[in-house]
């Protein structure tokens, strides 16, 4: 592990280019990855369902499934791994910064443009450009799946509901036979208008080193 | 006053007769008022003006016979000035709204001081004691609490919680530095500033203090009122309304402290200490008993199904009772109000009906705006009345200590504050909430609790912050909403909150406590997920009676605004009743996964004409599209009602209904679960759109149709529209179709139909010749369709109250 620790020393830099991340936040990340990965190079899909506090989040696989998804890598690459390495972990834990307080209004578009595709990324599993109303049917259902006994066609119908929305709001006179196809990114963009992602969607990394505050019980 | 059911037409010379007669009304009930009050409140005069009325009721029974017509005021005098003067307020807000453009350049709460001075004005000009209106008791026990009981019931919870941190720091430190630094600085301008033989130069420290801590906090009624008319961003909102709320505790304590102090005269160490523990006591006392009654209140709406009449009752009789008992302790009153307000909310609104809510919204807001205006009268009246003493150096000195502090500690409590926010507070906003500190009436109700013997500078005191209280409510309030368009501060987007935001507020809570997971820190996600978690576990059973307890937030806000939307289908003024209370009727079609193939396979499932549909789809798509128009959010002042709930439940009832039939129509579920190219014959679509639900007929088919033998369709289905009178009925009836019966009239017509019309349901093909039976269907699809419209349903009134939440 020594190796690895040197080495990711000589990345901090590199590494913070990239994602944005202090060295501290990077050093507490690496750590978790660590203790997640069971000290390995990589983590694994099964490595992740074990955390036991995602046993009680009902969109559980999809947020595994968006650190296993090249297009959130911020390359331009299409397709799902295997397997992460740290840089890549650190680039989907990217996506959860808190927008800067001095950046210029256009970084602020730009940052919410990130994080609304992560989400849209999220829903278009098929990564075809467009959430289709069987996507977006899934996304309801999965959310609603920890609530008990839910009939399926309640999910059914707020999907339809909302997919019907999105496309009154984006396209409100559509002729009798047009065909709304799915939700695009940029239709995306409009109907969440109203929730300011780049402020609201961001969770708060850890600057210190706190691996006293850390819940797990391995440490690295 | 028959003038005011008049003037609703808009036509100015109504408007102005209305203005005049309000203008007579207020002389008369002026001159009442200063009548009757001058009696009231100074008891050596009162005999002689006893004796006055009597001496009035006597010249009309000169005669010993039996008294025909007999004055006797006095018996109903209190309640009837009451009246009056909840009257003559409800009559000035009438008047401002009628008044063009008046109420976008002043604020109501000016206008009402105003008017108030000018109600003073004349009763003194009169020659009459004006009347001290404001009394502590009354506006402690009487018009405080349904401003504050309104704030807290309709608190914006999330923005409320999670900007916590920051609210309690301006509301604790900031107003504890406003008050030590007003207090402190003002003690030592009157021992500078003046020669010993003035009476400034005898206010004590503490006294200094005292009043300090009277004038540093802000008001909420005042924040309420100017912040409500300039639609400012809600993080700015909640934070100087969070403020003016928590603030209260602060004030509560400071003021019982010094109020102490300056009694005995001396201050100990450990009583400062002392002081500490009892802000905490104030403060979480207050907050305990308001959600012990919160609870209790959720309790009992529990049971109330069966005597749904008195169901708002119990919120306000809990909430008061809640604000009383944490008075008698001497807890802040305002906090409990707003715990039980808060607490009770959502168990309360599962458990109710809804026109309960309605009711306890009309209610509240009722209450709300009547006291609000009534506290502002009063205040401009008590500014004529009170006893006056104009120091100009302390009001001066007052008045300039109050902006520095405020705006010194603002922006010092930001620069810390700024550290630990990740949504950092910039300079406009730093500089809105230090603007937004309005002063009001509760601080002049402080003052006024202030006994003379203590305190010989009273006067002084009032005076100075009746000017406070107009400096800020007049200049401030004036001018921030200029300030804020000028600034461009971002401002409340009006729009309704959709269901894709839902959906997706939900989705990123729950994503990012996932991160948070994977990340092994436990942030605010995490715990807010834990609570939820526990809410939903316990609380909501223990809580909310039967399934709704099992209701997740998603689907009852789909429901909710389902319910909205089957509202405004009513109101719209289709009143179509057809079972379609779901918004996906109109375009669903455009959603629906397209077959990319012609079907040819044919269903035995009943089919539509498509003239038919197409006049379906045409009323539904008028009568839709209207419905996305309006949802905004809500607003004290003007409630966005709805005024249709009668025949909402019946719609309501009949989706119901539809959702149970179209269970049974399980074939045509499956259709909508592929998504890739169903055969999806258009019979099958049309079906699905007399079902109500989940219409994805054919568009193309639709269209082309539609094209080809338009001239007869075009023109018919304008007709269609008109001839349909139940289309038009009174919306609150409750007569209309009943859904099971539309089902089935389309079901047997187009039984009927098919055989005779089965080449209209291939268009494409033989388009020419669909013209003619087209126009013969027309009569008989018209028919059919204002019999299934006209259709009374049997099951009209039934379960009038229980029905309306599933």
């Amino acid at each position: 592990m020594g190796a690895s620790q040197t080495r990711l020393e000589h990345n901090y830099d590199d590494l913070t280019e990239k994602s944005g991340f202090s060295h501290e936040q990077i050093k507490n990340l690496y750590q978790r990855f660590q203790q997640l990965s069971g000290n390995n190079e990589k983590i694994s899909r099964d490595d992740l369902e074990r955390i036991p506090a995602l046993n009680n989040n009902p969109i559980r696989k999809q947020i595994i499934t968006a650190f296993f998804d090249k297009r959130n890598q911020h390359q331009n690459d299409v397709g799902s791994l295997d397997e992460i390495g740290f840089e890549q972990f650190l680039m989907v834990m990217s996506h959860f910064r808190p927008v800067n307080s001095k950046a210029t209004e256009e970084e602020k578009a730009t940052v919410r443009k990130q994080k609304l595709r992560f989400l849209f990324n999220m829903h278009d599993t098929d990564n075809d450009g467009i959430i289709t109303l069987d996507e977006y049917r899934t996304v309801v259902e999965e959310l609603l799946s920890q609530s008990g006994a839910i009939e399926t066609e309640v999910a059914r119908a707020i999907a339809d509901a909302a997919m019907l929305e999105v496309a009154s709001t984006n396209v409100p006179h559509m002729a009798p036979d047009d065909f709304y196809e799915g939700i695009t990114f940029e239709h995306f963009e409009q109907i969440l208008k109203g929730i300011e992602m780049e402020s609201r969607m961001h969770i708060r990394f850890l600057d210190k080193n706190a691996a006293t505050m850390r819940c797990g019980k391995l440490s690295s | 006053m028959p003038s005011r059911t008049v003037s609703h037409g808009s036509s100015g010379r109504l408007r102005g007769l209305f203005l005049v007669m309000v203008l007579v009304f207020l002389e008369s009930s002026v001159f009442t008022l200063a009548f009757a009050s001058s009696d009231q409140h100074s008891p050596t005069t009162a005999h002689s003006d006893g004796h006055k009325a009597t001496d009035h009721g006597s010249h009309n029974n000169t005669g010993k016979a039996f008294p025909v017509l007999d004055l006797n005021y006095e018996n109903v005098r209190v309640p009837f000035e009451i009246s009056l003067w909840v009257l003559l307020a409800s009559l000035m807000k009438l008047g401002f709204h009628l008044v063009p453009h008046l109420s976008n350049i002043v604020p109501e709460s000016c206008l009402l001081i105003v008017v108030g001075l000018l109600v003073g004005g004349i009763i003194r000009g009169t020659g009459e004691t004006v009347p001290p209106v404001l009394d502590s008791k009354l506006f402690f026990y009487i018009l405080l609490p349904p401003i504050i009981l309104d704030a807290g019931y309709f608190l914006p919870i999330r923005p409320f919680m999670e900007n916590l941190g920051t609210i309690l720091i301006f509301a604790v430190v900031g107003t504890l530095w406003n008050a030590f630094f007003v207090g402190g600085l003002l003690y030592g301008v009157c021992q500078i500033g003046t020669e010993s033989s003035s009476i400034l130069s005898r206010i004590g420290l503490l006294q200094c203090l005292l009043f300090g801590s009277i004038i540093s906090a802000v008001d909420p009624v005042a924040v309420l009122a100017v912040f409500e008319e300039i639609h400012i961003n809600e993080l700015l909102h909640i934070l100087v309304f969070g403020e003016s709320l928590l603030n209260d505790a602060v004030t509560v304590v400071l003021y019982h402290l010094f109020e102490e102090f300056s009694g005995i005269g001396t201050v100990t160490l450990v009583k400062g200490f002392l002081g500490v523990i009892s802000f905490f006591v104030v403060a979480l006392g207050g907050v305990l008993v308001g959600v012990l009654y919160g609870i209790l209140a959720a309790f009992t709406s529990r049971f109330t199904s069966h005597t749904r009449v008195i169901e708002p009752l119990f919120v306000f009789l809990y909430s008061y009772m809640a604000y009383l008992s944490a008075e008698i302790f001497h807890l802040s009153g305002i906090m409990a109000l707003i715990a039980c307000g808060a607490v009770m909310r959502p168990y309360v609104e599962a458990n109710i009906s809804h026109k309960s809510h309605t009711t306890i919204k009309y209610f509240l807001k009722m209450w709300s705006s009547v006291s609000e205006t009534l506290i502002f009268i009063f205040l401009g009246v008590a500014t004529v009345a009170g006893p006056h003493d104009w120091n100009w150096t302390f009001v001066t000195v007052t008045v300039i200590l109050c902006l520095v502090a405020r705006v010194i500690g603002v922006v010092g409590l930001t620069f810390i504050i700024n550290k630990f926010r990740i949504v950092k507070l910039t300079t406009k906003d730093q500089f809105i909430i230090a603007y937004g500190g309005l002063r009001g009436a509760i601080a002049f109700s402080l003052g006024f609790l202030l006994e003379k013997d203590h305190f010989p500078e009273r006067e002084i005191f009032l005076t100075a912050i009746i000017t406070v209280i107009f400096f800020t409510v007049f200049v401030q309030g004036m001018t921030i909403k200029p300030l804020v368009e000028l600034l461009a501060v971002k401002k409340k987007q009006e729009a309704k909150r959709s269901i894709n935001e839902e959906i997706h507020t939900q989705f990123l809570d729950h994503l990012l406590t996932g991160i948070e997971d994977i990340c092994g820190h436990y942030g605010h996600h995490h715990w807010k997920d834990k609570l939820n978690r526990f809410n939903k576990k316990y609380v909501k059973k223990c809580l909310i009676a039967g399934e709704r307890s099992k209701e997740p937030q998603l689907i009852a806000f789909y429901h909710k605004m389902e319910m909205k939307q089957a509202i405004q289908l009513v109101e719209s003024g289709g009143g179509i009743k057809l079972p379609s209370a779901m918004p996906s009727t109109v375009s669903m079609q455009n959603i629906q996964p397209r077959p990319p193939t012609k079907p040819a396979a044919e269903r035995a499932i009943p089919q539509l004409s498509k003239t038919k549909e197409e006049e379906i789809r045409k009323i539904l798509r008028t009568n839709l599209q209207r419905t996305r128009q309006r949802l905004r959010s809500y607003n004290r002042h003007t409630l966005v009602a709805d005024p249709y709930e009668d025949g909402l439940s019946d719609l309501f009832l009949k989706k119901q209904k539809m959702f149970q039939i179209e269970k049974k129509l399980k074939e045509m579920n499956t259709y909508l679960t592929v998504p890739a190219p169903p055969p999806d014959s258009p019979t099958m679509c049309r079906a699905r759109l007399a079902s109500g639900k989940h219409t994805d007929f054919k568009p193309d088919q639709v269209q082309k149709g539609n094209k080809m033998c338009s001239d007869p369709q075009a023109y018919s289905i304008k007709p269609a529209l008109n001839k349909v009178p139940m289309i038009q009925v009174d919306l609150a009836s409750p007569q209309s179709p009943d859904s099971v019966n539309l089902l089935d009239e389309f079901g047997q017509a187009n039984q009927q139909e098919e055989e005779e019309q089965g080449l209209m349901m291939k268009p494409p093909s033989r388009p020419r010749e669909g013209k003619k039976p087209g126009e013969e269907d027309e009569a008989k699809d018209q028919q059919k369709l204002m019999r299934c419209l006209s259709d009374p349903g049997p099951s009209a009134d039934e379960d009038e109250d229980g029905a309306f939440l599933p």
